[in-house]
């Protein structure tokens, strides 16, 4: 796909898919969260995935991975699709591999991983044992983690969706580091997806790496939308402020989501839950009216002043 | 790892506390009884390094093996599914138990400074540590399942291991106190990043056990 084309169809999807977030509000058809679509492709995604960072780490414990299982098939019901997971994150690929197993919803998911190897030649070896750990036939998009060895994986990367073995390539940083180099990267190779932290306290994003996706048609996944729970322990001894019915958010967790999935350049946020009555609390996030612009700053400056 | 001055402790931190005290549980459940014989080989180990050569380099042995036991059935057989990097710990915990055999097995055991004895207050921490030690899962909030014993789990086994190597005399002490003190860094800050205070625990008990020495050396004029 061109840059024009992509740009121009980013554009065009972009509004269309806020569009389609309010007609779904405006229908009355809140029972599944809204979508929002991959510019490279027009595939539409759900704006609330799930991340698996520390969350799905859980070891052989057996317990511990059927409660994982039960936050999957719950994510899958609520209408959640992305799942993302890396090598670097202990034996979450595995746990998650368990979980769509035990519930049969492997073709459900959008599988979202990563490569995390220094030595690029390894790269490819590594994908088939994620892909294995996943046990699913296809990985939809993997990413090169925190851009280690970058050149190497992303032509492994791109050669690899050329040839259908994976659907979308993409890129990742977190917590603001790199952002000269994912800006690099992404007005100079073909990407389909980059992924970066953004919440209503961490927003260096907005000055640069959000305008670029939407110019060049790439799709952003948001991770670390709670600072690893330490932005909600802050929030939860303040009341959620009264405002928070116009925009049908009834916590904290679901004001930081709405504020989150309603730039007009994220595509999905992936936090990251062990328990079921959260991750339905995150899919309700993407249901119901969604902030607009001053709303959003509205959110902002409350939480900024937790 | 490029800017590396914006990571922190909890960066570097793969699984939850949670986890951890379940991967704890399990594994005790798992080796039990095997605790109660660690705990008494930790007690020969204290009680018998002071009694002559020979006890001594049995005592050596038996703490070498309680190495090897915590690189094999801890590191590799445990912890590394939830930590990757859980490999590189159990290598260190072998390289401590080839010294240790070595040391017990060829090399005359472990020469202490006071060849008589223990310093007393060195006798008293590593008993503590020995006998004591799991009693901080209960203490810190955590279920009994999940204590830390010496010569199954890590931390009390290495905290132990130091204070005993610290009162070894001549350049073995250091060479045999590196990789205890090393793995009581990494235990301190892992604690850290949990955010569990047993982590003011074993970083006190680590310094004590490094100055141990020193006071004993100045205690010495003192007695005479």
């Amino acid at each position: 796909m061109s840059f024009t084309r992509r740009r121009l169809l980013g554009g065009a999807m972009g509004a269309a898919a806020v569009t389609a977030m309010r007609a779904s509000h405006a229908q009355g058809r809140s029972a599944q969260p809204a979508s929002k679509t991959i510019p490279s492709t027009g595939e539409s995604i759900p704006v609330v995935g799930l991340g698996t960072w520390i969350t799905f780490n859980v070891g052989n414990d057996t317990l511990a991975r059927d409660a994982c299982s039960e936050v999957v098939r719950a994510f899958v019901d609520g209408g959640g699709r992305v799942i993302d997971s890396s090598p670097m994150y202990g034996s979450s690929q595995e746990v998650i591999g368990y979980a769509l197993r035990k519930t049969g919803l492997a073709q459900s998911v959008f599988a979202a991983d990563k490569v995390w190897i220094s030595l690029g030649a390894r790269g490819r070896e590594q994908i088939e044992q994620s892909r294995k750990l996943w046990q699913v036939p296809r990985l939809d998009l993997v990413q090169v983690h925190n851009l280690l060895a970058w050149q190497e994986h992303l032509a492994t990367l791109l050669a690899m969706k050329s040839q259908k073995a994976i659907r979308y390539v993409g890129i990742t940083t977190s917590e603001g580091r790199r952002h000269r180099d994912i800006e690099h990267i992404m007005a100079t190779h073909p990407i389909d997806f980059v992924q970066v932290t953004y919440n209503p306290l961490d927003r260096d994003v907005e000055q640069r790496i959000l305008p670029l996706a939407r110019e060049r048609g790439i799709a952003v996944i948001v991770n670390r939308p709670f600072r690893e729970g330490t932005l909600l322990r802050a929030l939860e001894r303040r009341p959620l402020p009264d405002w928070a019915v116009d925009v049908d958010a009834a916590s904290w967790a679901q004001l930081v989501l709405k504020f989150i999935v309603t730039h007009p350049a994220v595509t999905c946020v992936i936090p990251a839950t062990t328990r079921v009555d959260h991750v339905r609390e995150n899919l309700r996030a993407a249901t119901g009216r969604m902030p607009d612009g001053s709303m959003r700053m509205r959110i902002a400056e409350a939480i900024g002043r937790a | 790892m490029s800017e590396w001055w914006t990571y922190s402790l909890s960066d570097f931190l793969l699984f939850s506390p949670r986890t951890y005290d379940r991967l704890l549980e399990l594994y005790n459940l798992a080796l039990w009884p095997l605790q109660v014989v660690t705990t008494c080989a930790g007690v020969a180990v204290i009680a018998m390094l002071s009694r002559g050569a020979v006890p001594n380099r049995i005592a050596t042995v038996l703490l070498g093996v309680c190495w090897a036991w915590v690189a094999w059935a801890f590191h590799l057989e445990r912890y590394a599914q939830i930590n990757w990097a859980a490999s590189w710990f159990a290598t260190g915990f072998a390289v401590e138990a080839g010294l240790l055999l070595a040391v017990g097995l060829f090399a005359g055991g472990l020469p202490l400074r006071d060849e008589r004895s223990l310093s007393r207050f060195a006798l008293l921490l590593a008993l503590i540590l020995v006998v004591a030690y799991p009693l901080l899962a209960p203490l810190t909030g955590r279920r009994w399942a999940a204590a830390e014993v010496f010569g199954t789990a890590p931390d009390p086994t290495a905290l132990a291991t130091l204070v005993l190597v610290m009162q070894v005399r001549g350049a073995r002490r250091w060479i045999l106190a590196a990789v205890p003190f090393a793995w009581c860094a990494i235990g301190a800050a892992t604690l850290v990043a949990m955010e569990s205070p047993q982590a003011y625990v074993v970083a006190a008990l680590t310094l004590l056990a490094l100055v141990l020495p020193l006071t004993a050396r100045r205690a010495t004029p003192r007695a005479r």
